[in-house]
């Protein structure tokens, strides 16, 4: 049986002045239940919740009712002091007589009877509360990244940093990421090798981080705080600790026709291969698809070669499983394939290149060296033109809604960087709007129209031909009202970038919700931007929106103090209004798990006794308290009503209507 | 009967989240906004915790009107909460309709947390409608009449 | 005048939002018959937007247009030019009466794949 208790707040005139408290007490003196009531002139004051205490140990009360202000503001409070007097701290109930009542009626009687009727739900509500206890979980003291970019980079550095461990699972054979193909960046120009080199090296060079390269995630069990990883380490055919990137074996390798990936498929590779020179880790990969001894038994030149004897034809896919605490998601981009624009002929002609390419077409490292030849007969272009938006902000189906966010600045950098490296070529921009928000952003974007003389043209391109040698880009010039073609040497496409495909993938394994455009869905778009809805997994970098490097830095370095904030405590306190399952009415239809955001929900094989000495498996739903928010989305969704909710089970809710429309 | 009808006070339940729509009505009453007495609020995590089965026992018991207020859509704390709400609710609301219950007695309405002024107008402009409508007869289980 | 020339009559005829437009001018940028045109393909959007219904009626541009769909198919943000472009000319010929084919006729040569707008079209052209 319970006895509860009821503590009418005046708030000192707030309430008392509109609410007679004295009848309010009286009243609810005599509902069931109730055992002693109260009022007072500041509940949330020392003295107030001394009454309280005092109350709770002399009439043994199993359960106190506050009418005062909103749960929002004071509940946590008064849960503490129902704590402190040995009560538990779930079995409190506010009724909001303050900001529902007494401050928005004028008439004492109204809101008397207003009072009344809310104090008497709180006390409906109540006789049906159980004891909760939040449960605790510990936290395993290691972060996992997924993705080695710049963001991934960033984020296991500061993680590292705070001395925690982190292990980066790259997908590619080095860390480095987008950022590394880059030939500077904006707005300062800084060549992008030598920012972020150095990077990469501190990612190798700290104990604490762990880089598993050529890697991906294969399975992910588990919770915040205690994720269990299966990670594949896929078979480079090298022995990354006998491996001392010399480039021995990339010297003998007969097999020279492979599409050097780094380079944008720009010139070719061996079959075993460094993919560049400040590579981490530092250790050859052999490309089973051009590799003559993988595919034909035939050569095992570099197995000679090598020294250290890492080359190992025979290594298979190995697994290694690890238990962390945090998630961080950095994914990354690629530009968008372009099969869908055939109007700008980059299928046909080879002069035709995405700015990606063009970056390695500009970088002391890429196909050329760093002078800007054309890519189709090693000529100096002449006449070059830039097309924005290609595939950004199309409705149509063919490209991508979004805008791309970077292609405005990487134009005006990469016409600026021509027309400063080769002051006869003209450069052509054609634009639909330029956006460049940002510190210093804008000023760049002028720098290349006032100071370098870049022709920027409002207007989209409506077709580029071939005609005697020569591309021909055909649009129009809005300002001017005229159709306009201009004879390019070079046609540089301002691609769209989407997110990386692997995202999908791993959306799926972390249960982290993706878009309608595949980027990763914050928990919160203004509040709560680099967590997902999933507790212990944070995002960084694009594969959560277009971002440019500084925004991606930042992003990232957001993640690792989130990481840092939850790998600091040692046990994770959760919720106690979370959802439960009654087994013997669940019938396992699957629905509760379809409809929770957060993949709290999981089906389970159970044995039950049927009598007769007899038992019987059945699926069941089992919710993980650790995982579950408490929303409520599956207690409704279950047709057989075997899921409630904690704090607010559907008994509780019934009966707080029925006090409402008791008259 | 006729004494019934003119002295009747509605009584309007009102479900709203934690997260917007009860911190709206909080905002509300620290303007103070008024709206009617009779309007009176449950708490529920999320406008998706809220049973079909809860508006009807309303209007078993005698309501006469009943709202949902939940975060605007694409802001719930849940993020997909709402929509299962709007999905949900539009069915119940229609199948309530045939039942003779009319649809002006059953709102939903998105109220974020700072929209004080709106959660206000919401429940003038509600208890109105209710008022207009009268005292609701339908579903209601005369048994628990005293 | 009868409301057959009102801005929303038209709008309804060509059956695109030219709220959609961004103003990128790809569709001018594509066109083959831009020079003959005196009001471009991205103005007819940009000025049925405005309202500027009787410019539009009294170009000439509507019948140097090709229907070639070109300026459709390129279109990054779905409005289509050609169908506003054919909406004006439509509405001009009834003004004028003087359909070419008959409306009973069109069952017979109409297959599925036919835009609509193309056959609007041809209600023009094969005038002779």
């Amino acid at each position: 049986m319970q006895r509860i208790g009821v503590f009418i707040c005046h708030c000192g005139s707030n309430i008392a002045a509109t609410v007679d408290v004295e009848r309010v007490t009286e009243a609810l003196a005599k509902e069931p239940g109730v055992v002693y009531a109260v009022n007072y002139q500041y509940m949330c004051s020392e003295n107030g919740q001394q009454l309280i205490k005092n109350a709770i140990a002399e009439h043994r009360l199993t359960g106190i009712v506050v009418c005062s202000c909103s749960p929002r503001m004071h509940e946590a409070t008064f849960r503490k002091t129902a704590e402190a007097a040995g009560l538990n701290a779930y079995m409190v109930e506010i009724a909001n007589i303050r900001e529902q009542c007494s401050w928005i009626h004028k008439d004492i009687e109204e809101a008397t009877e207003k009072a009344i009727v809310l104090a008497r739900t709180a006390v409906a509500k109540i006789l049906l509360d159980k004891p909760l206890t939040a449960g605790e979980t510990g936290v395993t003291k290691r972060a996992l990244v997924i993705g080695g970019g710049i963001a991934g980079i960033q984020a296991a550095l500061d993680i590292a940093d705070a001395g925690y461990e982190v292990d980066i699972v790259e997908k590619r054979p080095t860390i480095g990421g987008r950022m590394a193909q880059l030939d500077k960046t904006f707005p300062t120009l800084d060549c992008s090798a030598c920012i972020l080199t150095p990077k990469m090296v501190d990612c190798a060079q700290s104990d604490k981080i762990n880089i598993f390269s050529y890697s991906e995630v294969e399975e992910v069990k588990g919770f915040v705080g205690n994720f269990d990883v299966k990670i594949r380490k896929k078979a480079r055919h090298v022995d990354e600790t006998k491996c001392t990137g010399c480039g021995v074996c990339m010297a003998s390798c007969p097999s020279k026709k492979g599409l050097n990936e780094f380079n944008m498929n720009l010139n070719n590779r061996p079959a075993i291969y460094i993919p560049f020179a400040q590579a981490i880790p530092n250790v050859a990969i052999i490309d089973p698809e051009q590799c003559l001894k993988l595919k034909s038994d035939k050569c095992g030149l570099c197995q000679r070669k090598c020294g250290v004897g890492a080359i190992d034809y025979k290594q298979e896919d190995s697994f290694v499983e690890r238990k962390y605490g945090a998630i961080v998601v950095a994914t990354g981009f690629r530009p968008i394939k372009l099969d869908n624009f055939n109007e700008f002929g980059y299928a046909d002609n080879k002069d035709v290149v995405t700015s990606l390419e063009l970056e390695r077409l500009m970088n002391a490292a890429g196909p050329t060296k760093g002078t800007l030849l054309r890519p189709s007969d090693g000529k100096h272009p002449k006449v070059i033109t830039f097309i924005q938006c290609v595939g950004s902000r199309d409705v149509s189906g063919c490209g991508k809604p979004y805008c791309s966010k970077i292609c405005c600045m990487y134009t005006a950098k990469h016409a600026m960087l021509i027309r400063e490296k080769y002051p006869d070529t003209e450069v052509h921009v054609f634009y639909i709007d330029i956006r460049t928000p940002g510190k210093n952003y804008d000023e760049f974007y002028r720098r290349a129209v006032e100071q370098y003389g870049v022709d920027y043209i409002k207007g989209m391109v409506g077709k580029v031909y071939n005609e005697n040698g020569k591309l021909m880009v055909q649009g129009s010039d809005l300002l001017d009202n005229k159709q306009i073609v201009i004879p390019s040497d070079l046609v540089v496409l301002a691609t769209a970038i989407e997110p990386d495909p692997s995202v999908r993938d791993i959306a799926t394994k972390l249960t982290i919700s993706i878009d309608t455009n595949d980027f990763l869905t914050e928990a919160h778009a203004k509040l709560r931007p680099v967590e997902s809805p999933t507790a212990g997994v944070f995002l960084a970098g694009v594969c959560q929106g277009p971002k440019d490097v500084p925004e991606t830095v930042s992003q990232a370095s957001a993640c690792a103090s989130k990481v840092i904030g939850l790998l600091a405590k040692d046990k994770l306190k959760g919720n106690p209004c979370v959802s439960h399952v009654d087994e013997n009415m669940c019938t396992g239809c699957s629905q509760c798990e379809q409809v929770c955001p957060y993949g709290a929900i999981t089906y389970i094989d159970k044995e039950f006794r049927i009598g007769g000495g007899k038992t019987e498996t059945r699926r069941v739903a089992s919710v993980n308290p650790a995982v579950c928010q408490g929303c409520g989305a599956c207690t409704v969704t279950c047709p057989s009503g075997a899921m409630d909710l904690y704090g607010f089970s559907s008994a509780q809710i019934l009966k707080e209507v029925e006090a409402i429309c008791k008259r | 009967m006729q004494e019934i009808t003119t002295t009747h006070k509605p009584l309007i339940v009102a479900f709203c989240c934690n997260w917007c729509s009860y911190a709206g009505a909080d905002l509300a009453g620290s303007s103070r906004l008024s709206y009617p007495a009779e309007v009176k609020i449950i708490r529920v995590p999320c406008s998706c915790r809220v049973n079909p089965i809860f508006v009807l026992k309303a209007f078993q018991r005698g309501a006469d009107g009943v709202i949902l207020c939940g975060c605007h859509p694409g802001d719930c704390h849940y993020s997909t909460g709402n929509y299962h709400t709007r999905r949900r609710m539009a069915l119940m609301f229609s199948m309530l309709n045939y039942f003779g219950i009319e649809k002006e007695r059953t709102r939903i309405e998105w109220v974020s947390a700072a929209e004080g002024a709106k959660f206000s107008q919401v429940m003038n402009d509600f208890a109105k409608t209710i008022n207009e409508l009268g005292e609701n007869r339908r579903l209601e289980d005369l048994r628990c009449k005293k | 005048m009868s409301d057959i020339f009102t801005v929303e009559n038209i709008k309804r005829i060509s059956g695109t939002d030219v709220r959609k437009c961004m103003k990128c001018g790809k569709c001018s940028g594509r066109c083959p018959a831009f020079d003959d045109m005196d009001i471009k393909p991205h103005q007819f959007v940009t000025m049925l937007g405005q309202g500027r219904v009787e410019e539009l009626l009294s170009s000439k541009a509507i019948f140097n247009c090709l229907s070639c769909m070109a300026c459709v198919e390129r279109c990054p943000r779905g409005v289509a030019p050609a169908n506003v472009i054919e909406a004006v000319r439509d509405t001009v010929e009834r003004m004028q009466g003087g359909d070419a084919i008959k409306a009973e006729d069109i069952p017979a040569i109409v297959d599925e794949l036919i835009p609509q707008q193309l056959l609007m079209s041809a209600f023009r052209k094969y005038k002779k």
